[in-house]
């Protein structure tokens, strides 16, 4: 089990990039941390969530 | 008659207490985007006498900024950084401004927001505010960031909160309004948003990097 913004799901040995398309994320418009961790976004295809970790995506919108 | 640097500083003193004003005049705070946010959030940290601010952004002042941004209607077509520096001088005239009238990217946003304790995001376009968040988070992670998303439209400024996504990263916004949606951008909602941004700037600066 991972968390998501709050949220559980079964994500565990599954690639953050895959997570965030499935997810409906623009990669171009996030960050995401990991146990407050910043994720790189060149490392997005190279991460995958271990159980238990505790994953935040700020999804950004326009307008300032 | 322009009050002195004594008699400015110690009317801050009498309304934030010493401890805290010594703070506030000691830092340097980046504020990246001149708009409707930046140019609010620069105001706020003038009138509460941080030290130094770096002011960031590579546009012009034009006409349909006028509604929400800090700028006067004689000042159409000047640089922001300049028109919001002379602004910002006539309320507090000891305040320590360095401009950049130049676009923020990748390559150089940790040079120019370098000398800053905090680092206030403040673009219109998400992957703009995207860019920078990931830029400080993994260049700069000594430094406190105040970004924001969602403060577009009429819906309630109730919606508008502060988050603290972590030791120092915090988010203002209700994180969903976006002006792509057609809701245009209110004066009184961005503000809203920009007071968040600059009030957990100050609260940073007093120690206090908690929502």
């Amino acid at each position: 089990m991972v968390k998501i913004n709050g949220k559980e799901y079964q994500y565990e040995n599954k690639q953050l990039s895959a997570i965030l398309s499935e997810l409906n994320y623009d990669r171009e418009r996030v960050a995401v941390e990991i146990n407050e961790e910043i994720v790189p976004k060149v490392c997005y295809d190279i991460t995958i969530l271990k159980d238990g970790d505790i994953v935040e995506v700020v999804s950004f919108v326009g307008g300032g | 008659m322009i009050p002195t640097r004594d008699e400015f500083y110690n009317a801050l003193i009498e309304r934030h207490g010493a401890e805290n004003q010594k703070k506030f005049d000691r830092a340097t705070v980046a504020i990246c985007g001149l708009g409707g946010l930046g140019s609010n959030i620069a105001i706020c940290l003038a009138r509460a006498g941080v030290g130094k601010l770096i002011l960031i952004d590579f546009d012009k002042v034009d006409i349909s900024n006028l509604h929400r941004q800090q700028y006067k209607a004689d000042q159409v077509g000047m640089p922001k950084p300049e028109a919001l520096s002379n602004n910002l001088k006539e309320i507090n005239p000891y305040i320590i401004i360095e401009t950049h009238n130049v676009k923020v990217t990748e390559e150089n946003v940790i040079e120019l927001t370098k000398e800053a304790d905090i680092v206030c995001e403040a673009f219109d376009k998400a992957e703009n505010k995207a860019m920078l968040v990931n830029a400080i988070l993994e260049n700069a992670p000594d430094k406190y960031l105040v970004s924001s998303s969602g403060m577009a439209g009429f819906g309630s400024s109730n919606l508008i909160k502060t988050k603290k996504i972590s030791k120092r990263f915090f988010l203002s916004g209700d994180s969903v309004s976006d002006v792509n949606d057609g809701i245009g951008l209110i004066s009184s909602r961005v503000m809203v948003c920009a007071a968040h941004e600059a009030h957990m700037a100050l609260r940073i600066l007093m120690g206090e990097a908690t929502v």
